[in-house]
């Protein structure tokens, strides 16, 4: 028996360890633990609700949108506005999260997860590295470090693109509740979609063949690092603004769960619970929904060995994310996305039950990230220039609300509660607390862990296998571990709704 | 042989949008920054930055220590630093990290307002006790000049910029809470577009409509930077342009200075 550390996991978003425990070759036990805390929901109380959106998006600075997003949600169904959003408002705050998804997706393949496949140039930061399982030629290696270069371009021009309706980027200021601050132009309306072309011929031209190159060499990878096999997704990307409910709204991606079997069902918000056996927290709130749970910090707890929680859906397992959603969306018979991803399956003559894996999770991100540009090539044109793109509320008195979507990492819900017209009660549960969960109450191992436990593993100096499959859920640790008190005194009880 | 500079990038408690936003650095592009000369004859060698370095675990750890063994070089530090045990890098305390790396760095660098100032994670009250670089060496009492770069994230130009200066002529011009008065020299509200609204009292009332944001809670007439003259994403837009007011996302106070989308009085200082 032996261990592997490997602390800190870089090109990921945030501060990650991760242990295996090795036994002839092969993983029988892993752990995943973030190692740094803010305690954002205690920095959220007693403020003005409005600053939601902005507070929360400093959880991430790589997808502050979807916070932006997630919070204005809540916002609009605590204001009671939340079927009131102006068309104009809704597909502004579509586009700004699209670029976001685009920028993040592109982010991640080049600058996050491509240098475990493509070897770097020998300068620092690109030295040292893991020295061993690299499979490109020479000439093939300086290609894709052209791209490497070349995709920091195309994530800067998403950014400008995000930026025409967002006014900055990272952390925007364009998405507010009751919609967005400021009306399109037909100026905006150009300078957006010309940048959106030069994109989407990236993704087309260079992202996608670059993904399949990498699935040639590394095919091995399609059996590599499953995981549980369950899916969730809340769904995103608004089409229409008035179903309160927003599982049931009709969204770009749409929600649902899906298992090995490939068959798609209903999401129910009130069959997820939290548990807490090993995560630093007192274990007579574990099992309970969020909105139900009181968070009672105890560092040090025996069993523990995370401040991550360990959300559950039915008491299973789920990983969240781009494989989660183009699954889901690919069950329930989308045209658009059976056929992309019935195009990677011709292109390897598989079956779909290879896209659970390491390349299952990057194809998928590639896949999504056409499916929304090319959607977005249709909605910057449904703008209309003179209608108006937000809707006034006053700030109730007493009030809750709820805001589910997806982050470019997965499912992202946001809770609030507000008394004497200031939040009494702030709760995220967010992509990576689920696909970076310890183990939970009946000691089932969180996605990630068990995507790694089972690996064989090379050669235990240069663990190759186990960043690849960590790296393949692009993980966010600030998203993960934004909840805390150390020594379990500080922050006191308080109700997480 | 150009000059080599090494550069260490320290993360601390932060969400990376610093590092995200001086990858949006324009002219010189990031590619610039990081493979050719900065400025003629000079070369930032970067050892570590956990974003983007390829290597993981033990092999950068051991980098960081053979740099700071070598001394002389430019430590930037993005994030707040939080009490010992909030954070841990590399199976150590951020604050012991930290501690070591800026005793023997040759000038240091607080990107961003956590760094700077605390930010977000010292917002009200601060559950895991930050402090600001300045801050933290003060109470180790370790004697070192530190530029504030702040912003909630910092404009690239304001980091390339004073990287640039260093390079060329040793530290630039500092205000009185170390910042480079070339990019924090004059408030937001001096330069903004929407101020001949203002001065004919044409306030928005809600979101969406024209004149000046103060009523919307504008902290211009309080934040010091070039935001209206430089700004954002290669020049497409900005806070007001947008018709978002300025939250004085540079500024200590941030994010306490007052509700950020609330009317702040303003008493003309
Ligand atoms: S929008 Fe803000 S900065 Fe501009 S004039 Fe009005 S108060 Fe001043
Ligand atoms: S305008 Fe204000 S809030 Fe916007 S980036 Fe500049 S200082 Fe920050």
């Amino acid at each position: 028996m032996s261990k592997i550390v490997i602390d800190p996991v870089t090109r990921i978003e945030g501060h990650l360890k991760i242990e295996a425990i090795i036994d002839n070759g092969i993983v029988k036990d892993a752990n995943s633990s973030g190692t740094l805390f803010r305690g954002f929901e205690i920095i959220l109380k007693n403020r003005d609700p409005r600053d939601a959106s902005q507070i929360t998006q400093r959880i991430c600075g790589v997808c502050p949108i979807c916070h932006a997003t997630a919070s204005s949600l809540a916002l609009d169904s605590a204001f009671g506005i939340d079927d009131k959003i102006t068309d104009n408002g809704r597909i502004i705050r579509n586009l700004i999260l699209g670029s976001n998804f685009l920028q993040s997706h592109i982010l991640h393949f080049y600058h996050l997860a491509a240098l475990d496949f493509v070897k770097s140039p020998d300068i620092p930061p690109f030295i040292p590295r893991y020295e061993g399982d690299y499979r490109f030629s020479e000439k093939e290696n300086a290609e894709l470090t052209q791209h490497y270069l070349k995709a920091l371009e195309i994530r800067r021009k998403a950014h400008e693109m995000l930026a025409i309706f967002g006014g900055k980027m990272p952390h925007n200021v364009g998405i507010i509740a009751g919609g967005v601050t400021e009306k399109p132009t037909t100026d905006k309306i150009t300078n957006f979609l010309w940048r959106l072309n030069e994109i989407r011929e990236f993704i087309d031209n260079v992202y996608i063949p670059d993904i399949i190159a990498v699935a040639k060499k590394y095919s091995d990878y399609f059996r590599i690092g499953a995981g549980c096999k369950n899916y969730l997704v809340y769904g995103v990307f608004d089409l229409d603004g008035k179903e309160k409910d927003l599982l049931k709204r009709n969204r770009l991606i749409k929600s649902g769960r899906v298992s090995a079997d490939l068959r798609c069902d209903i999401v129910d918000s009130l069959k997820i619970t939290e548990d807490v056996k090993h995560s630093w927290y007192d274990d007579s709130q574990s099992h309970k929904q969020p909105a139900q749970e009181e968070t009672i910090p105890k560092y040090g707890k025996k069993d523990g060995y995370s401040w991550i929680k360990s959300p559950r859906y039915a008491d299973m397992v789920y990983e969240v994310g781009p494989l989660a959603r183009m699954l889901v969306n690919y069950v329930s018979w989308d045209e658009t996305v059976k056929k992309l991803v019935d195009s990677v399956l011709t292109e390897f003559k598989a079956k779909p039950d290879v896209l659970f894996s390491v390349l299952g999770r990057h194809a998928a991100r590639a896949l999504e990230t056409k499916y929304v540009a090319d959607n977005m090539a249709n909605w910057i044109l449904q703008l209309k220039p003179a209608e108006p793109v937000y809707t006034d509320y006053n700030i109730p008195e007493e009030s809750e609300g709820m805001g589910l979507t997806e982050a470019p990492r997965g499912a992202l819900g946001h809770w609030i509660k507000i008394k004497e017209g200031r939040i009494e009660n702030y709760q995220c549960v967010v992509p990576t607390t689920w696909n970076a969960s310890p183990k939970d109450d009946k000691d089932q191992p969180g996605p990630i862990e068990q995507a790694i436990i089972g690996t064989k593993i090379n050669d235990e100096n240069n663990p190759f296998e186990i960043v690849r499959i960590v790296r393949s859920f692009d993980p966010c640790l600030a998203c993960a571990v934004h909840l805390v008190d150390l020594r379990g005194n500080a922050i006191g009880e308080f109700k997480a709704t | 042989m150009p000059k080599e500079f090494p550069v260490v990038w320290f993360q601390g408690a932060a969400c990376s949008g610093c590092a995200i936003s001086v990858l949006n650095s324009l002219s010189p592009t990031i590619k610039n920054v990081l493979l050719d000369e900065l400025v003629p004859g000079k070369h930032i060698n970067l050892k570590f930055m956990p974003t983007i370095m390829t290597g993981s675990g033990k092999i950068v750890m051991d980098i960081l220590l053979e740099t700071q063994k070598a001394k002389d070089y430019i430590l930037i530090v993005e994030g707040a630093i939080p009490e010992n045990g909030f954070g841990d890098i590399g199976e150590k305390s951020m604050e012991s990290v930290v501690e070591e790396l800026a005793e023997d760095a040759s000038a240091i660098v607080s990107l961003g307002s956590c760094s700077a100032f605390g930010g977000i994670p010292k917002g009200n009250p601060n559950p895991t006790k930050v402090k600001s670089v300045e801050k933290f060496l003060d109470f180790k009492n370790i004697k070192k000049p530190v530029i504030n770069i702040p912003g909630c994230p910092p404009h690239p130009d304001w980091f390339v910029g004073t990287v640039a200066n260093i390079l060329l002529f040793g530290i630039p011009e500092l205000d009185e809470l170390s910042r480079p008065r070339l990019f924090y020299g004059k408030l937001i509200h001096e330069n903004c577009e929407r101020r001949p609204y203002f001065d004919k009292g044409k306030f928005a009332k809600k979101f969406s409509d024209e004149g000046c944001l103060y009523e919307l809670g504008c902290k211009g007439p309080y934040t010091n930077a070039d935001c209206p003259i430089r700004s954002w994403n290669s020049g497409v837009n900005w806070c007001i342009q947008n018709g978002s007011p300025c939250i004085g996302c540079v500024e200590p106070e941030f994010p306490d200075l007052e509700a950020m989308y609330k009317k702040t009085k303003w008493n003309n200082k």
